[in-house]
């Protein structure tokens, strides 16, 4: 079972569709035992880093996801919570996130319209299950990228500037693009993902 | 680079797809997830939703769409017609709508626009304006589907909605819908220069080449048709090969 973490930020709506769609068990919920037992822990978000961070703390969830990396649990943040993996944000002052993987997430250089709204064409950096990824393009939505290591990052876009668009850290996996709106390869990406946490 | 999007729109009226010409005129053309799933297979990179004729009743009707065709189809949705509260917008999006577009209700309350994108966040906050020249060549406002000229002068309202709080602008030239004469490049030029997020634009597709030129010459982030895809004189595959032939960036 996929536990897709709920803490009342955006709309986890279209995630579940498309895991339904693709008959990923899953289940919206921010209890801590489900997450942490859960097969693969999924975390969305839509919004801004600050209020995402506050309602994991709402809900103690920020050491659960913590230890869901330590154990090793398959984990895949998608748009804002790709970017709440990272140590820290500079979105509206200096935030600390989760820390999971190394990395600021910063402003998108402002002379390219923000947000960045549409679909960009990814390339792949670093092999691996989601190679599937290189030259497709990917529906995103966002006005903060991640600035990162390279060894973390698995593929990216050029919007601006260079802008990760899949990253990793051991299990802990980002999607800065939202896969459930990204047609047939999105949905492909989700499979990928599931492939991993049944590997 | 980010691809220009080509994107097709739906008029539904009471659960089904309908467009009109120049507004009035309604023909049936079909059922709206049957249509959302053809254009998803031809490579649509969004689709919008007008509701045309909201009645609340009908307005019902369309989150039911909305719920539908984003259980079967994994693309950016836009939704429109009838929006004018903080409760229909978010009615929309939890029904799987990714953007909402506000039309009248945003000229009689701009508010609206800003308390939607602080709720929601802009990115999912659409004004769609509908445009009409008068008689010097200055292009005016309309609501209520077209039907009312209002005061406002199109350029200067697109610059207020954005500064309000609008993510993205769907603008609509009602001298050029229906036309199939090609997009009124001129009003999208002039938007661009006083605005910084997308721009849509919509009316007077009617061949391939047109989508190309109102890239190319007015920049702007997509384009929108109805007529010339719901009848199956162009495939959204066809006006795709042609852009990328000029150098046009697309899925």
């Amino acid at each position: 079972m996929f536990a897709i973490v709920d803490y009342d930020t955006g709309n986890t709506r279209n995630l579940i569709k498309a895991l339904d769609y693709l008959k990923i068990e899953n289940k919206l919920t921010d209890d801590p035992n489900e997450i942490i037992n859960a097969d693969a822990v999924i975390l969305p978000g839509v919004g801004a880093f600050a209020a995402a961070m506050a309602e994991l703390q709402k809900r103690d969830l920020v050491n659960v996801l913590k230890q869901v990396a330590a154990n090793k649990t398959p984990m895949l943040g998608i748009c804002l919570g790709m970017q709440l993996l990272f140590d820290s944000s500079e979105e509206y002052g200096k935030h600390t996130g989760l820390g999971l993987i190394n990395g600021n997430v910063k402003a998108i250089p402002a002379d390219v319209k923000v947000p960045q709204m549409g679909w960009n064409q990814n390339r792949i950096l670093r092999n691996g299950p989601f190679n599937i990824i290189d030259q497709q393009f990917t529906y995103f939505v966002h006005s903060y990228y991640a600035d990162c290591p390279q060894e973390t990052v698995v593929a990216g876009v050029d919007y601006g500037t260079f802008i990760p668009s899949i990253v990793q850290n051991d299990n802990v996996y980002g999607m800065q693009f939202h896969p459930e709106k990204s047609g047939k390869v999105g949905l492909e990406l989700l499979e990928k993902f599931q492939g991993v946490v049944e590997a | 680079m980010l691809a220009k999007r080509i994107i097709p729109c739906l008029d539904v009226d009471d659960g089904r797809v309908k467009k009109g010409v120049n507004f009035v005129n309604l023909t049936d053309v079909g059922d709206p997830v049957e249509i959302a799933a053809e254009y998803q297979k031809q490579g649509a990179d969004e689709l919008v939703f007008l509701d045309i004729t909201a009645t609340n009743e009908q307005r019902k009707t369309m989150a039911d769409v909305v719920e539908q065709v984003s259980s079967q189809v994994f693309m950016p949705l836009t939704i429109g017609g009838g929006v004018s509260s903080v409760a229909d917008i978010q009615r929309l999006l939890k029904a799987g709508a990714d953007k909402v577009a506000i039309n009248s209700a945003a000229v009689n309350n701009p508010e609206l626009i800003t308390q939607g994108a602080e709720k929601f966040g802009n990115q999912c906050i659409v004004v769609a304006i509908d445009v009409k020249k008068n008689p010097q060549g200055e292009y005016i406002v309309y609501i209520h589907g077209g039907k009312m000229a209002t005061e406002l002068n199109a350029i200067d309202w697109a610059k207020q909605a954005v500064e309000a709080g609008a993510g993205e602008l769907l603008i609509t030239s009602m001298d050029a819908d229906g036309t199939m004469q090609g997009f009124d490049i001129e009003l999208y030029q002039k938007i661009n220069q006083v605005v910084n997020v997308p721009i849509i634009a919509s009316g007077g597709a009617g061949k391939v080449e047109d989508f190309t030129e109102v890239f190319k010459r007015a920049d702007v982030d997509g384009a929108l048709a109805a007529s010339v895809f719901h009848f199956g004189e162009l495939t959204v595959n066809d006006v795709k090969a042609a852009a990328k032939k000029e150098g046009v960036v697309v899925r």
